[in-house]
């Protein structure tokens, strides 16, 4: 029965129903985030940002155990800190900006993963690496909607000085001012997000509901409109399909919801509209003009 | 006939080394003038200094009742990220910026606008076109055309019609002749020396040192095309303090 298979772990189970709240609000936020992560070449930089708030969640962790706010606290502080720390060994040294992020993450993810063990179980190390989406309380379930609902508020605000910043920021620079502090509003946009990530998917895998989406989108799009709505239908059809896939075949929540938008994105990059291989390898003849 | 933009004594460069040294001089509003001067003369440094984006290391630029934001500035290779997911429409509609701002909506007026400006530079049929597919000649009409909406009084455009062939420099040329009857007040970086001769009433010869500004015939002299050329490029490293500058202050 279709009924029992699609809807009846959700109708039936409260946890299935929290996860798949969480997993929606999540994608909501983290789908347009992720495409102009994308668009601005900063992929990686939102991966390192998501493994470097892990030593702060570790320390909240450590001083209240798995207390939603110290570790949001903890996780906010520690990406502040590793972002300000790289900019300024990136200006004073001869390290490059991305070679003195890689350093800091790397740093900062050993930390945490050495604070978390010296206090917790290794179930709490888990917990930590790779969230847990099942099991996501009121508050936890609330900081991540409204994560969603600022982003989107503020996204709306800041969409067209954003938009035109990544295009043509010279342009930009000559008729506005609007250009750095949008850009400075999209990086606490992508590091509430991530902190969300971090609570439903945990620290390692976090940013792959931003960015796997965001490249789904690239294969299918030419416009950056719909390349958002693609991006976040895909993220949304990932949150829901892999807690289906984990309540049915028994494995990890976490990770089957980014396995199944991996498969999306390996459809997409086979098939795609826009640079798939197929369409690569099979051109069809070309047209007469 | 006013003033649009009074040099006084500007010199412009980096790092305390002049780019432009002691320019002294005036544009007239809706002059169409000809920036002209070898690799390394300091056009684009003057340009940037116009727009306001280089402050100068002496003298001053006065823009009479012109911000440097009315300023349509056309950079020689503009920043455009040519992969950014976004159509000739919406880019050209970029234009408007100065009117619809961050959160100004486009209405009838303005989609008519638009339109207009697309066909005046000949793409009409290209609006939905991604950037990223277009060649360069139809991407500096494009730009002209987001230039078209901006609908500045002042317009500097710095070497617009390099690497492009002639039917395309011909047909923006026609919208800067239309911008000089519309009394804007136009400057141009060229390199085309016969071109400038047929269609720039005025000339500035740059070589770092302005060499000659007025009349295109009395600047666009053999014996001053020949000093322009025998500037030295290079900054000297170990330069003292300038003189003309100590005496003035």
């Amino acid at each position: 029965m279709p009924y029992d298979f699609f809807v009846a772990p959700f109708a039936e189970f409260e946890f299935m129903r929290r996860a798949l709240a969480g997993a929606l609000a999540l994608a909501l936020g983290a789908g347009p985030i992720g495409v102009f992560l994308m668009l601005r070449r900063m992929s990686l930089v939102g991966d390192a940002m998501a493994h470097a708030i892990l030593p702060g969640a570790a320390v909240g962790f450590l001083l209240s155990g798995l207390n939603l706010f110290a570790m949001t606290a903890g996780g906010l502080i520690a990406g502040f800190v590793v972002a300000l720390l790289t900019g300024l060994v990136a200006r004073a040294t001869e390290l490059k900006e991305d070679a003195a992020l890689a350093t800091f993450y790397l740093l900062s993810l050993a930390l945490g993963v050495t604070i978390v063990s010296v206090k917790g179980t290794n179930v709490d190390l888990l917990h930590v690496l790779f969230g847990n989406v099942l099991a996501l309380d009121d508050q936890t379930l609330l900081l991540i909607a409204a994560n969603a609902s600022i982003s989107l508020l503020v996204l709306a605000l800041i969409y067209r000085p954003l938009v035109l910043e990544c295009v043509d920021p010279g342009f930009m620079r000559s008729v506005s001012r609007a250009g750095g502090p949008a850009h400075l509003a999209f990086l606490a946009l992508v590091v509430i997000n991530l902190v969300s990530g971090f609570h439903a998917l945990g620290t390692l895998l976090a940013v792959g509901i931003m960015m796997l989406p965001a490249a789904i989108g690239r294969f299918w799009a030419r416009d950056i409109t719909l390349m958002i709505a693609i991006a976040t239908a895909s993220g949304i059809a990932a949150g829901y399909a892999g807690l289906l896939l984990s309540f049915h075949v028994g494995v990890a929540s976490g990770p089957a919801i980014i396995l199944v938008a991996g498969a999306l994105y390996v459809i997409s990059l086979l098939f795609g509209r826009v640079g798939g291989l197929l369409r690569q390898l099979f051109p069809g003849r070309h047209l007469e003009a | 006939m006013g003033c649009a933009l009074q040099f006084r004594n500007v010199t412009l460069g980096y790092d305390r080394h002049p780019a432009v040294h002691h320019l002294d001089g005036k544009v007239d509003t809706g002059a169409l003038v000809a920036v002209v001067g070898p690799n390394g003369a300091g056009k684009s440094t003057l340009f940037k200094g116009i727009v306001g984006s280089l402050k100068p290391l002496a003298g001053r630029i006065e823009r009479g009742a012109l911000l440097p934001q009315d300023i349509a500035y056309l950079p020689q290779a503009a920043e455009i990220d040519r992969s950014f997911p976004i159509n000739v429409y919406d880019l050209v509609a970029m234009g408007l910026w100065r009117r619809a701002g961050s959160f100004g909506g486009i209405g009838g007026r303005a989609r008519t606008a638009i339109e207009q400006a697309i066909a005046a530079v000949g793409l009409t049929g290209f609006e939905d076109r991604a950037i990223a597919t277009l060649s360069g000649g139809q991407m500096q009409r494009m730009l002209f055309a987001r230039l078209l909406l901006q609908d500045a009084r002042m317009i500097v455009l710095n070497e617009p019609f390099n690497a492009v062939d002639a039917k395309t420099s011909a047909d923006l040329f026609d919208l800067v002749r239309r911008w000089h009857g519309e009394e804007r007040t136009v400057l141009t970086a060229m390199h085309d020396i016969d071109f400038v001769r047929t269609h720039f009433p005025e000339t500035l010869l740059l070589a770092r040192e302005p060499v000659a500004w007025g009349r295109t015939p009395s600047v666009l002299t053999p014996e001053n095309l020949l000093l322009a050329r025998r500037m030295c490029e290079a900054f000297d490293e170990h330069a003292h303090e300038c003189v003309a500058q100590a005496a003035a202050s």
